[in-house]
Order: structure tokens, then sequence, then C-alpha cells
């Protein structure tokens, strides 16, 4: 009987140290249950990087790597250039893609590493206490914007999606959301779709996903669900950027 | 035995290779050899130079500052290194393009005309194997014959077309004593 | 053993990983070692290694990182400011117990400094490559053939104490052609495979490689283990080379190529009548205390020479104990002492003969 419904075999059963509405434990289900669906538990490698989810390895029941912070693209380059018939996969939160790990996230792109992205962005950093991100939106208040972030001081919201769609090898990147079910279910699509150009060697793929941070942006999670839909999409468009040529 | 020498020019003027060729003759007569060029960036500047040891026992310092002998090919390296030799040392002077006086009376002076030579000859690129030529015949240090036979294995793929040549120049260079 | 050849030290290296089994190689341009990386890009093709050029200096560590994790014999190599940068990666190298094997071909510093040969990263490799409780083992050899013995050991040290493995060789040691032999190639597939590594968790428990410990216990506990690591290599891994040393009253301690023009010092000064020996530190960690302990009760004094202000001189003088007077005469910012000099400073401490 097949089984449609119930807990991934990819998630081990530890308890998510997640805040209460924080998204990250929806998108850990979803990769999880990517994972399996696709069949991958027995040759996955996943890097869990440096931020929320730092802990990572703890919930997803598969060989795990922790990075430092920002290297995870390097890290799992190391791995998959030595195991090349496996599923590589990097868990990054926007602290870690967008700033200190730009570098690596570029290059891994741009050498069209077939490693998959799963970039948690939440506009601030969450596990060192609501700092300003590189992504966090201009007005945003945080405790290192505290009068919120003016962009002829700070610089404005980073849209790594959209530049990582100009190297040329990058073969999916897509943004999602995970705020209402609607979205969830298109969140797992474009995980799964990202995970299968990697299958297929068509090169790097990356899916963004925006998620919420109620503790830090001081929020319920309500209305921090209100807050992402309302303002985050606005400057970070959902949608597939880049697919390669003949994938839906 | 103990051979210390440095080989100093311009770059382009197959310093190394020359230094190289020691080097390899010398391991295969079994002796113990050692080759350090200069690096950085005054190898992009123009002046080359090698020091290379040949002995019969394990090298301590590659590096040397009394050398036995030096071959300098231009005459920076000539103001350069002439001070270092050894009293009782040997100076290999390329006198095409070194017309000074050796103000030294402590040293044995060779004067070759390396870069005239290597034009009759057909190529200026040859003048480092008329300087080695003179080398190998006025010190007993590696025979002519080893010389020749690494040719093939220290020239580069491209320049294996002109082993002719450079046996040609040795034999040139054998002549100035 | 194969039959000798002529080749640079960098050179060299590179072929004696490929030697070792190694088949993975991330680095990033740098003066003076640069003809490694070149050679590897050349001849991994033929064996069906992986060169990659990297980024930056900090991607390349943290791509060992994950090779060495997914249980590939790796390489890297680096001078002196790409090993700063790299010291990221290999803290977490250290950290998640990892072997790797790294060369830092030393020029001098501080900052850009100068490419010429230094031996200034001394209190780097052995005492201060990054942040944490944690040693490399650091293998410093002083001729072309030496480097070529040592690195394939560095894979066998790396794999036998899943430890990083430092080899320190100052510019000269890289850019110097000497004869080498080559032992036999090692077939990675013959390796024994590690257990640990992170290959998909076919058929087993999963696999993670980690060096976060957030309870303090653990960490401690961790860092203990990591300690023991480190002791037994004091017992098992401590290399020397004595010279001269059985008459001698004046021992010199100095490593690398240092160590060879002491050498040449020491025959000089002989002649001359002083009775001068050398001890030579191939392991720099673990230091070879013992040695230097033991020798203190029967010479008089001991001079340390380096390419550096002074660093090595310390745990001569650790090793020493007091016993009797350490000298030092340094070099430094990419100039290299002559033996003449080194001469000038035993004729100081042994007197007019």
């Amino acid at each position: 009987m097949k089984k449609v419904a119930g807990y991934p075999d990819s998630l081990t059963d530890k308890q998510f140290h997640y805040c209460p509405g924080c998204t990250h434990g929806i998108i850990h289900r979803l990769v999880a249950e990517v994972i399996d669906e696709l069949d991958l538990k027995e040759k996955t490698i996943g890097v869990a990087p440096v931020g929320c989810s730092v802990l990572a390895y703890e919930y997803f029941d598969v060989d795990m790597h922790e990075a430092s912070h920002g290297r995870a693209p390097a890290v799992a380059t190391g791995i998959k250039r030595v195991h090349p018939d496996k599923f590589v996969f990097t868990y990054q939160g926007d602290g870690d893609l967008a700033s200190i790990g730009t570098a690596e996230i570029v290059h891994a792109a741009n050498r069209g590493e077939l490693i998959s992205t799963v970039f948690v962005n939440n506009a601030i950093y969450g596990m060192t206490g609501g700092q300003m991100a590189p992504t966090s939106l201009e007005g945003q208040r945080t405790t290192t914007s505290p009068f919120g972030r003016d962009v002829k001081e700070a610089g404005f919201p980073i849209k790594m999606s959209e530049m990582l769609t100009e190297l040329d090898g990058s073969a999916y990147i897509a943004r999602v959301s995970v705020h209402d079910p609607k979205h969830i279910r298109k969140a797992k699509k474009a995980i799964k779709k990202s995970f299968e150009i990697q299958l297929e060697g068509k090169g790097f793929s990356l899916v963004e996903v925006l998620s919420t941070c109620p503790t830090n942006w001081g929020m319920k999670p309500l209305d921090a669900i209100e807050w992402l839909k309302n303002n985050m999409i606005k400057t970070y468009p959902l949608g597939d950027l880049k697919t390669p040529e003949g994938v839906e | 035995m103990k051979e210390e020498i440095i080989l100093a020019g311009f770059g382009g003027q197959g310093i190394m290779l020359m230094g190289k060729l020691i080097s390899y003759a010398g391991m295969k007569e079994g002796k113990e050899v050692s080759w350090m060029p200069s690096y950085g960036p005054e190898m992009r500047g123009g002046t080359a130079n090698c020091t290379v040891i040949v002995s019969d026992k394990l090298i301590p310092s590659p590096m040397t500052t009394q050398p036995d002998s030096i071959i300098v090919m231009n005459l920076p390296s000539f103001d350069k290194f002439l001070p270092q030799v050894k009293s009782g040392g040997t100076v290999f002077l390329n006198s095409t393009l070194i017309e000074e006086d050796v103000k030294r009376d402590d040293i044995k002076v060779i004067k070759i005309p390396a870069n005239e030579i290597a034009n009759q000859l057909g190529n200026s690129k040859i003048a480092n194997m008329v300087m080695l030529g003179s080398y190998i015949e006025n010190k007993d240090v590696i025979k002519l014959k080893t010389v020749k036979n690494s040719l093939e294995s220290v020239l580069s793929a491209r320049n294996q077309d002109l082993i002719d040549l450079n046996l040609k120049a040795l034999e040139k260079g054998k002549e100035y004593k | 053993m194969g039959k000798k050849t002529l080749m640079k030290g960098n050179e060299a290296i590179a072929e004696a990983a490929i030697r070792a089994g190694c088949r993975y190689f991330f680095g990033y341009p740098i003066t003076p070692q640069s003809e490694l990386p070149a050679y590897l890009a050349r001849k991994f093709p033929e064996v069906g290694g992986t060169f990659l050029q990297a980024e930056s200096e900090v991607a390349a560590s943290n791509m060992v990182y994950g090779a060495a994790g997914a249980g590939a014999r790796v390489l890297t190599s680096s001078s002196s400011p790409g090993i700063s940068l790299k010291a990221e990666g290999i803290s977490y190298i250290a950290g998640a117990e990892l072997p790797a094997v790294i060369i830092n071909i030393m020029r001098g510093g501080p900052g850009l400094g100068t490419i010429q040969p230094s031996q200034a990263d001394y209190f780097q490799a052995t005492k201060g490559m990054a942040h944490g409780d944690f040693y490399l083992t650091v293998l410093a050899p002083s001729s072309v053939q030496e480097a070529v013995d040592l690195t394939m050991d560095a894979f066998d040290i790396a794999d036998k104490y899943r430890n990083p493995v430092l080899i320190v060789g100052d510019g000269i040691i890289g850019q110097m052609m000497e004869p080498v032999e080559f032992k036999d190639p090692i077939d990675p597939d013959d390796l024994p495979k590690k257990e640990w590594a992170t290959d998909g968790a076919k058929g087993r428990e999963r696999n993670i490689i980690n060096s976060l410990a957030l309870d303090p216990h653990d960490l401690e506990d961790h860092n203990l283990k990591l300690k023991a690591k480190y002791d037994r290599m004091k017992e098992e891994e401590v290399r020397y080379e004595e010279l001269y040393t059985e008459d001698a009253d004046i021992i010199i301690v100095a490593y690398g190529t240092t160590a060879r023009i002491a050498t040449s010092a020491i025959e000089m000064a002989r002649k001359d009548g002083y009775k001068v020996g050398l001890i030579r530190p191939i392991t720099l960690f673990p230091f070879p205390s013992d040695i230097i302990n033991e020798t203190a009760d029967r010479v008089e004094n001991f001079l340390t020479v380096e390419m550096s202000l002074g660093q090595m001189v310390e745990d001569v003088k650790l090793a020493v104990s007091g016993k009797k007077p350490v000298h030092f005469y340094g070099r430094t910012g990419g100039v290299v002492p002559s033996p003449e000099e080194i001469v000038e400073e035993i004729e100081k401490i042994g007197g007019e003969r």
C-alpha cells in the first residue's frame, strides 16, 4: 500500500527547537518529503549551515555535514566531487547565504555545481538575536537597525536569487513562500523540481523560501505571516526565476 | 669534490635551463645535486639567476655565498656576482655583452663571445649552450657526454628540434679556455 | 623505488600526493607554491583526480572539509597569507576529526609580506592555527626527497589520527630542484573504507560530520578526546635528525632549509675546532622535546637558528628547561641566513679558538 501521508522517513523523531510560528519546521518537512518521494534517503548527504538551522543535522535522517558560516556550498562541492553519484543539498539561511557566504554560493552556482540549495530567507539574523541581514527590507527595524534599515547607510535588500539567475552555471532558480497551504504546496513542487534538476545533471539549483521569524520580528505568528505576505513578497517576488530549457 | 656555481643573466637567456642541465647531468653521474632559482619579481624584471651545487657528498646548504664558479651572461649579473667568487674560482663571462675588465687577480677569467657565436650558428637562443660548453671543458665537474645525453630530458617539447644546434654550440664553447 | 628524477620541491610534493592515493585538490593561487597546483592540474586527469581552483582560500579549505568528510584523501596547498585564510576550514577539520593534508610553502610576513623564504609561520603551524583547543601534526622537510617522503607519510598520519597534517616548507623547499625517488603509488581503491564518512546512509545508521557541541560538558569531553590523540602523537610520531651530536658541546636546533644552512656552518666551525652538533626537528608538532632535554645534560649551549625573529626557540627553551643557555640567531622578512653568519654566532658562544 502506498503511503500518501504521514511522518517523513527522512526526518528523525527529534523535536524541532525552532520558535513557535517559525516556518523552518515546515520547510524541513517539505525537504524530507521530497527526499522520501524521490527515494533519495540512502544516497543523500545534506550540508547544514550556521544560523537557526545549525542543528538541521539532528533533524534530517540522512548523512549530514555541518559547515561553517556561509561555506555550505564549498563543503557541498567537496562532497559532491567525491561522490558525484550521490544527492547533495545545502540548507542555508539568509545571513549565511546572502552575506558571509556570497562568494561560495555565487561560485558554486557559476561552476554549475551539481548541488541543490534550500535558501531560507526571513530577512533577519535569527540565531544571533535579530540583527539586520542583507535581506532585511528597507525601513525594517532590527537590533542593528533600530531606526529602520536606511538604504543610504546599509545598502539595499539583496536579491540573491535574481543575481544567481544571471550565471551560466545555474539551471533552476525559484522563489517560493510558505505562508499558506497553497504556497506550501507550490514550495514543495519547486524543491522537488530543484532536486530533480540535480539528479538529471542539469546544473546548480536553488529554491529561495520566504520564511517568518516572529520572535525577532517582534510579532505574533499570525501577524508574521501577514507581514511576510504584505511586505516581503513585494521586495522578493515569487515564481520560477530560471528554468532550464525543456523543463516544465 | 664539491662545486658551487651561480649562473646569471637576463631572463630569456636560458640561465635556468643551463643550471638544470648541469644538475641533471650531475645526477646522472651519480652525484648529489641541487638547483635553486631566484624567484619572484626579479624573474619578471630582467635578471635571472640560479645556484647549482654538485657534490660527492650530501649537500648541506643549497645556497652559496662564495661560489667556485660563476657563469654570467650580462653586465648586471657580472657586477653583482663577481665580488662573491671564491678566491681561486673561475668566472665564465659572455664577452659579447660584458666588455668590462675583471679587476681581480685571484680568480681565473674565461671570456666567451657567446652571442656572437650563437648568431654565427644561426640562433641567438643558444648562447647559453656556448657558455656551458666552455664551462664543461674547463671544470672537471660533469662530462660533456652526459650533458649531451641529458638534452632530450631537460629541453621542453617545443625546443626538441634544437638539439642538434645545442650540440654544435656546446662543441663550439669548448674552444674557449 | 623508482629511478631518480630531478624535480622542483613543489612539483615533487604534488607527485607524492598522487602516489599517496590523493585524488582531490582544492586550492587558490599564491606564490611561491604555484607549481604544486599547476602540476596536479596537469596530472590529475591521467589518474581520474579532481582539481578545483576555488574562489578563495576560505572556500578551498571548506571544500577540503567536505571532501575529507566524504572519505577522500584530499590535499590543499598555499603560502602564508593563504594559510591564514584557510585557518577557518582547518579548525573545523580538526574539530570534526577529519584527515586532510595541507602544504604551507612559507613566505615572509606579516601581512602581504614578501614571497621570499621564511619560517615565520611556526607559531601559526604549531600553536595558533585557528580558534579552539587543537593541534595539527606538523612536518618540516629539509630536502626535496624528504618533502616527498613526508607527503606520503602525511596522508597515513592524517588517516591514523583523523587529524589534519600540515607540511611546512620555506620557499626554498618549494622552488629548489633536487634528485628524488618515489615509492610505488597507492591505489586509492585499496585504502581501507572510512566507515564514518558521509557517502549516503545505505544500509547503515547515518553519519554526521560535525564540530558543534553546544553543551560545554560535551565539548570538554570532545576536547579531552582530542588531547588523548595529541598525547598519542607525542608518544608515536616524534621525528628528528641528529648530526655531529656525539662530541658536541654546542647544539644548533634548526629545521627545514635553515638546518641545511646550519649544517654548512657546523662543517666550517668544526674545521676551526668548535664542537658543534645539530638537532633537526622533523616533526614540529609533536616537538622532539625529550631528545633536546636529554642532550642538555651533556652539552654546554644551545643555538636556535630560524628564518624568523625567534619562534621555535620558545619550544627549545621549554625543552631545555633552564638546564643550559639557549641562544638565538634569526633572519627574517625573506632574508636567508648564511653559514658565515651562523659561524659568527658559534664563535660568540664558544669563544675564540
